[in-house]
């Protein structure tokens, strides 16, 4: 069972955009922060335990040529071994700052080069595999930057060939030992599903084809691929070899957002029909097949849900943000 | 966000417009010849094979200003007139009436169905006039060929580039609210029930599988909501059943309509409030606005047919008392480009709005900018 926390609030309501809520996790210093996008703006915000917001600051994307400003598309945290990066991706490129949104370290603009006049050109998708941070784009390829341990010195020393659609979002864990090798996904707007090792050179180990729907959005733990689609399923796939092993027909319109709280295995899934959804993720004992369960179901009277993170690595409390709503809705289990 | 938007968003809200001119002449009791000459003009302005075709080059969305503009010229383009506040309560109903639409469709490729269903209603108006019926159809073609390939995830960028340009705006409107599909807080009600999606099943089942792809379990869960499986697909082609009621006339029943301005500024405060540096590329969107509005073949009023004024209000009261109590925040500060109907007089006009040939010098992008601002400042 959870209950409803108190509210944080937002300057600007949510853009209706998949992922749309990134949360840093600091319990060390009794601080969470907040990211969320509101269309040619991003807010950062930070809040102590009881929900009461601390600080908070706005970002825009770079300008550039065009009739209005240039949105953004995503806002995350990047956790890499000796520091964490805050990386927003727009209509014209991709940005990178400090953690707390201070300091812009690394700006690299997008090539539209191919792009048609139809083609929307923007950078989308986030996330850190070691000390590289992975960004996807508009034409499917993946940007592989690599981060030094402190200053600006970020250099982009890898474009990944996997997707032909733009890229919806990247999911990452460290690699597993020996006989776990899978350490990405990428996901795009066809469904695809690509699957890497990361290195100083990026192995593409397999692909999982898509559907017909897109797949907005992708979480990885111990070697299981959670994959949440535009038809409201999510599927598992074990990362290895791509097979499917578990078919969820969880929500009634699109997913939005995914996120995994990898202390306990506990998925949380959010879609445009309102509801918020928990579940676990396992192995049998036996056959060492994925398995999972549903935990519990929200459902946010009358909100299009656009983003959604657990706040703590047991997934006892989430976050969620809804298209046109100006806060953060929080919950926590009783 | 997605450089297709525009048609849609288009002839959707002109389809909105239409409705609600079509039920105000009623009430208001124009003789029927008067009221469809109205109707006839404004189609016929709105699907000119000019205009249509300034429409679909692919282009970012405007401005909810820039493009109030647009719907401020065709509402015009005809012997009725509408004052300041009747326009902007015809615009407040129009965009949350398409909000809505946006929202609530199952897929984002229905979107395309909402489009349809608007035409069909269009085609319904002028089926007395086979070469505006014509036009019509012409669009349904051209809607087809554009959208008709797209992919599903082209489609939801489409719709998430129409819900930024919707964003924050919570007018409420007596209709919504009566139907209990809007809330008092202006924020539409999501229903938890009824048919999923196309192509989507009814949430509450888990499929598992083994390495052979064999389903070996099958769990049920409760999910929350009340969903039922889809009966069938609505109809793309030119004539059929759409299924989707989203689109189809909600005034048809004669009901008076009403827009709640107060208590909608709290949020709209966040929306006006953006500490972004003002836009200094506003002349660039003047310029393609201009370029669309040239497509524009407003009729000359021929002959002594007197103009008459419309009320989207019940009393002209009513209407002096609306424009007075205008919150500031929904103000839509029109970009006045009256319309000069006789085009040989403003030729300068004419030629910045695209209908000649620029062949002796070329001109920056930005000093044409600035002869249409200097040119608005004049009329």
């Amino acid at each position: 069972m959870f209950r409803r926390e108190r509210s944080i609030p937002l300057r600007g309501s949510a853009a209706a955009l998949c992922n749309n809520l990134s949360v840093l996790q600091l319990p060390a210093r009794n601080l969470t922060h907040f990211g969320v996008v509101h269309g040619p703006s991003a807010q950062l915000l930070s809040a102590a335990p009881e929900g009461v917001s601390l600080a908070q600051r706005q970002l825009h994307a770079k300008e550039g040529a065009g009739v209005s400003p240039p949105l953004i598309t995503q806002v995350h945290w990047c956790v890499l071994p000796f520091r964490v990066l805050l990386v927003l991706t727009s209509h014209r490129g991709i940005q990178m700052y400090e953690s707390d949104g201070s300091v812009m370290v690394y700006w690299h603009a997008l090539d539209s080069g191919d792009a048609s006049p139809i083609q929307a050109v923007f950078a989308r998708g986030i996330a850190a595999s070691g000390h590289y941070i992975c960004v996807g784009t508009w034409s499917g390829r993946v940007l592989v930057f690599d981060i030094p341990a402190k200053g600006p010195n970020i250099v982009l020393s890898e474009e990944l060939a996997g997707h032909q659609t733009p890229v919806t979002d990247i999911a990452t864990e460290p690699a597993q030992g020996q006989d776990c090798v899978v350490d990405m996904v990428t996901a795009d707007d066809s469904g695809l599903l690509c699957v890497w090792r990361s290195g100083p050179e990026f192995k593409l180990l397999t692909r999982i084809p898509g559907f017909g729907v897109p797949c907005p959005s992708v979480q990885l733990w111990q070697g299981i691929i959670a994959a949440g689609y535009g038809n409201g399923q999510v599927r598992l796939y074990e990362a290895t070899t791509g097979t499917l092993h578990a078919q969820i027909n969880a929500h009634a319109r699109a997913i939005c957002a995914l996120d995994l709280a990898p202390e306990m295995g506990k998925l949380l899934s959010a879609a445009e029909d309102t509801f918020v959804h928990i579940w676990k993720l396992s192995r049998s004992p036996e056959s060492g097949y994925i398995e999972v369960e549903h935990c519990h179901g929200e459902c946010v009277f009358d909100t299009q849900v656009c983003g959604a993170r657990f706040c703590d690595p047991s997934g006892n409390s989430f976050a969620v943000t809804g298209y046109d709503l100006a806060e953060i809705l929080r919950f926590s289990s009783v | 966000m997605s450089m297709r938007t525009l048609p849609l968003l288009f002839l959707n809200l002109g389809g909105e417009m239409l409705y609600i001119l079509d039920q105000r002449l009623r009430a208001q009791n124009i003789p029927v010849d008067k009221a469809q000459k109205v109707l006839n003009d404004i189609i016929s302005t709105m699907f000119s094979r000019k205009f249509m075709e300034e429409l679909f080059k692919p282009q970012e969305l405007y401005s909810k200003k820039a493009l109030r503009t647009v719907y401020d010229r065709l509402a015009h383009a005809s012997i009725m007139r509408l004052n300041q506040a009747s326009m902007d309560k015809l615009y407040d109903l129009m965009t949350m009436a398409f909000k809505y639409q946006v929202l609530l469709c199952p897929r984002p490729k229905d979107v395309l169905l909402v489009t349809f269903n608007h035409l069909d209603a269009i085609k319904e108006f002028i089926q007395d006039s086979p070469t505006i019926k014509h036009q019509v159809d012409e669009t349904f073609r051209q809607l087809t060929e554009t959208y008709g390939g797209l992919s599903a995830g082209e489609f939801q960028l489409i719709r998430q580039t129409l819900l930024i340009f919707f964003q924050d705006l919570h007018i409420r409107v007596s209709i919504f609210l009566k139907e209990r599909v809007q809330n008092s807080n202006g924020h539409f009600v999501l229903p938890v029930s009824g048919p999923v999606p196309w192509g989507t099943e009814v949430p509450g089942v888990i499929r598992m599988f083994n390495k052979k792809g064999e389903e070996i379990r099958k769990i049920e869960f409760k999910h929350g909501g009340n969903y039922v499986t889809a009966l069938r697909e609505g109809s793309f082609e030119l004539h059929g059943d759409r299924v989707l009621k989203l689109g189809t006339n909600m005034y048809s029943v004669n009901r008076s309509v009403e827009t709640h301005m107060s208590g909608a500024s709290k949020n709209l405060a966040s929306r006006t409030q953006e500490s972004i540096p003002p836009n200094p590329l506003a002349k660039e969107e003047l310029n393609l606005l201009a370029r669309l509005m040239g497509g524009m073949e407003i009729k000359k009023p021929s002959g002594p047919e007197p103009g008459f004024r419309l009320n989207l209000f019940t009393t002209d009261e009513e209407e002096e008392q609306a424009a007075l109590t205008r919150p500031e925040e929904l103000s839509y500060e029109v970009i006045n480009i009256q319309a000069t109907q006789d085009q040989q007089r403003n030729e300068e006009l004419a030629r910045i709005m695209g209908e000649f040939e620029i062949t002796e010098q070329p001109r920056s992008s930005a000093s044409k900018g600035d002869d249409l601002l200097a040119m608005m400042d004049e009329l």
